[in-house]
């Protein structure tokens, strides 16, 4: 599940997106992890993140069965993190995205002092995450870099779309859809923070950044 | 995916939900269509669509009336109003299209949901990439174009020459009949997905030849290929494979860092 590391974008374009994400390897440290699963997003909740989510039953925002008509006046656009942590059953990967990396220097202090045993990774900015580990007393293990995309790059759409679509690595957000939410925005049918919510909902593992996908859409919006 | 034609009322709210462009408004029948060929079963649209359960016909009705008066049908975008969209049932070798498009399906090989890989997100517990080597995440369909295996094929067949290690607990590699030639099994090769992974290490001066039979072959194959390559840090937390990217003239700072916290449990 490479779904954080493609992330389309100048390196500025990254300055508030960072999502770290804990989980267990299958087979060796994954019994009994549901509890650790969950005390990493407790942690993470208290720094107030820009989404949580968990592998297997969604984000913060989430897609409802059972919708009336009315919710066309009163549909909430706020996400639920509890119902992330619930949620937490089965290993999977559970992840939180932030905005800023001081939260994040502020989350992996507690972690580390928590010591949970599983694996915790920052996908973001390398250079910026690194040393963020210094300051925090950490010696980073391992790095994988993205070296982005190759091929027939006349297959992509532009780079606003992409900037928003590739924020579900797992390609829930269709560039299509990213477009339709760019129309909205630029029409003013929708703002910009509605648009990033209906984006979110389909973001099934929940690393959809809303404060970036907002900053993407204004910028949009007068063609910058 | 298949659209009930029963309760689809042609608010065209789903045409642009699906990654593949695979649903479309028939205008022979005026509902949502999906094109079975172009579809690869990721349920972004069923899944990622809230659900009104409203009579069809009451909105078909409505519906006709606003045109009349040309007032412009707003709905939620992310709504299906009737509930029309329907997942199937699959079977071989069109279930594959599931397993690699739909995160929440867990591949059988893995037992892992998502693309079915830990790359180097366990390697502090794996130890699967050690210093002085170099992991490779080859993702072929991403982002949002799809791929057939076939064009996997091609990638697998060039890279199995060079002395590279194709990854064990693997999706696609599960999918290959024989792994020195990095061939796949022939009745997987016409299937379309949104997104598959090939995994593979190799030492760090093979790096070089890896990255230039990957950009080659990239430029052979009917989709986008997105590259992740990983290594172990060493006691100071630096690596060596950043200067060997740097020489072949890569930019790259963004990236996913592992802090080393994980562990094996102990055993008595």
């Amino acid at each position: 599940m490479t779904n954080t590391l493609h992330r389309f974008g100048a390196r500025d374009s990254h300055q508030d997106d960072y999502i770290v994400f804990a989980m267990a390897s299958k087979g060796i440290n994954d019994e009994g992890v549901c509890e650790k699963l969950q005390a990493f997003l407790r942690l993470a909740l208290k720094h107030g993140p820009v989404n949580l989510g968990h592998g297997l039953h969604g984000g913060m925002y989430r897609p409802s069965e059972n919708l009336t008509p009315l919710a066309h006046w009163s549909r909430s656009e706020g996400g639920d993190p509890e119902a992330v942590i619930r949620g937490v059953d089965a290993p999977s990967t559970v992840a939180a995205v932030f905005d800023d990396l001081a939260k994040v220097e502020a989350l992996l202090r507690e972690v580390k002092a928590a010591d949970l045993g599983i694996s915790v990774n920052i996908s973001g900015l390398t250079d910026e995450a690194h040393a963020c580990c210094k300051r925090v007393g950490i010696t980073r293990h391992s790095i994988e870099y993205s070296l982005g995309f190759h091929g027939d790059l006349n297959q992509l759409p532009d780079r606003r779309v992409l900037e928003l679509s590739t924020m579900c690595g797992h390609g829930m957000v269709s560039h299509n859809f990213a477009r339709k939410m760019i129309d909205f925005v630029r029409e003013n049918r929708r703002t910009p923070q509605q648009a990033a919510v209906y984006m979110a909902r389909f973001c099934s593992c929940g690393v959809f950044n809303l404060v970036r996908a907002v900053r993407i859409l204004e910028r949009a919006r007068k063609g910058e | 995916m298949e659209v009930d034609p029963r309760k689809c009322v042609a608010c065209s709210n789903c045409v642009p939900v699906c990654p593949m462009e695979a649903i479309y408004i028939d205008p022979a029948v005026n509902r949502a269509t999906v094109n079975q060929e172009e579809c690869v079963e990721c349920h972004a649209c069923y899944r990622g669509m809230s659900k009104e359960h409203m009579n069809p016909t009451l909105v078909r009705g409505v519906r006709r009336v606003l045109k009349w008066f040309r007032v412009r049908f707003d709905p939620e975008p992310d709504v299906c109003p009737t509930s029309a969209l329907t997942s199937q049932d699959l079977s071989w070798p069109r279930v594959i299209r599931r397993a690699f498009s739909d995160p929440l399906v867990a591949h059988e090989s893995t037992g892992i949901a998502g693309r079915g890989t830990e790359e180097v997100k366990t390697n502090d517990v794996t130890g699967r990439v050690q210093e002085g080597e170099a992991g490779f995440t080859i993702e072929f369909g991403r982002p949002g174009v799809g791929v057939r295996f076939r064009d996997v094929q091609k990638m697998t067949t060039a890279l199995a020459r060079l002395p590279v290690e194709f990854e064990e607990n693997n999706p696609v590699s599960a999918l290959m009949a024989d792994r020195a030639t990095g061939l796949l099994k022939e009745d997987v090769l016409n299937e379309k997905v949104l997104s598959a992974i090939l995994e593979l290490k190799t030492r760090l001066p093979h790096v070089p030849a890896v990255l230039g039979e990957i950009e080659r072959v990239a430029q052979e194959v009917d989709t986008i290929v997105s590259i992740g390559v990983s290594t172990r840090c060493d006691a100071q937390g630096d690596n060596h494979l950043e200067p060997v990217l740097e020489r072949e003239g890569y930019t790259f700072f963004r990236g996913k860092t592992n802090l080393g916290l994980g562990r094996r449990p102990v055993t008595a």
